[in-house]
């Protein structure tokens, strides 16, 4: 009877073990240490590169600022809706993200259009329309092209281009990004391979349960 | 002994058959196969692994009545893209397809492949009949 106990709390030991082992996602992108005064005391803490501020405008023709996003975690992509080439295939793995999320209120979608000329606000509703999409969970933003391109190579690390030669008339990487409430970017995945899109699905999760430090 | 003879035999029924196998089989087989690299280098982004298409932005290929009954128009509309309105599945779909350059043996291949997955069921797509097929395309 005791040597069944002793077992019995080894099991319950290991298995407290393994709840407590929480698994913490990377933070990406530049860092730098700042000295900030807390109570008469002076401390060092890391400043960790964030997404800037935009101001960009949705589907709905809505105005939306990265406001919209505070304590919101978002995935972001980069795409076009008249793109021949990887397209497709991101958003029918981003569809499967929506489907896991477009319920829970502190996640969101953002595709930025790279072709803000072609991509008015009419085109990008009939596209969500025709993906399937209605609420607030995934957004269709689109906003001044420089502004676009300058946030997706310098903060969401994506490479965008236009391209004459390419098919569609421009070259975009499909890398889905995923950003936590303080902005972060803390995870990149290939939007093209459905079993990195599982990953991602999984990470939000695990990001959601992360504690925020004040 | 006598399982050794029967095992024996059936082996060599087996090899028989196997290479009485038609030309048309091995023809078939060859397209089909072939066809299906050309399907996931050019189509398969868009149409999907399974021919299953994405919401009401691109048609699924898996309507095999209205495949069956545009047989003849499906080189032309590879060669030339789609620009009309269509309904597949009782879906109307009012995007584009651009045209895909592939030569008329691609386009006999990956047609054996189409024309025999997802449900469809169209035999083998021949060369000869593409090249027939797509020197009179009207669009």
């Amino acid at each position: 009877m005791k040597q069944l106990t002793c077992v019995f709390l080894l099991v319950l030991l290991l298995g407290a073990c393994k709840l407590n082992t929480h698994k913490t996602l990377p933070i990406y992108g530049n860092r730098q240490a700042v000295n900030k005064i807390v109570n008469g005391q002076t401390i060092t803490d890391t400043l960790y590169q964030t997404i800037p501020a935009f101001k960009f405008v949705n589907q709905y023709g809505d105005s939306i600022s990265s406001k919209a996003l505070d304590n919101h975690i978002y995935v972001a992509d980069f795409f076009f809706t008249s793109c021949p080439s990887i397209c497709p295939v991101m958003q029918r793995n981003m569809l499967n993200v929506y489907n896991a999320y477009k319920d829970t209120a502190d996640v969101k979608i953002i595709s930025y259009t790279i072709d803000p000329k072609y991509d008015s606000v009419p085109v990008l509703k009939k596209y969500a329309d025709k993906l399937g999409i209605s609420g607030n969970t995934w957004w269709f933003l689109r906003g001044d092209k420089d502004a676009v391109y300058d946030l997706a190579a310098k903060s969401y690390l994506v490479g965008v281009s236009q391209d004459s030669t390419a098919a569609g008339g421009y070259v975009h990487q499909g890398y889905f990004v995923l950003v936590d409430k303080q902005k972060r970017v803390r995870g990149s995945y290939d939007g093209t391979d459905p079993k990195q899109v599982d990953q991602l699905i999984a990470d939000i999760k695990t990001l959601k349960e992360e504690p925020i430090k004040q | 002994m006598k399982l050794k003879i029967i095992s024996g035999i059936c082996l060599l029924l087996a090899v028989l058959i196997w290479s009485c196998q038609s030309e048309q089989a091995i023809e078939f087989d060859r397209y089909y196969s072939s066809g299906m690299g050309v399907y996931q280098t050019h189509c398969l982004n868009c149409h999907g692994a399974e021919g299953q298409g994405l919401a009401q932005l691109i048609p699924p290929l898996t309507d095999t009545v209205l495949l069956k009954k545009n047989k003849n128009s499906l080189p032309c509309i590879i060669k030339n893209g789609l620009i009309n309105k269509i309904t597949v599945s009782g879906k109307l779909y009012d995007g584009t397809m651009p045209p895909v350059a592939l030569s008329p043996i691609e386009i006999a291949q990956v047609l054996t492949y189409v024309g025999n997955s997802f449900g469809n069921k169209l035999g083998l797509v021949n060369t000869d009949d593409v090249i027939a097929y797509v020197n009179n395309c009207k669009n």
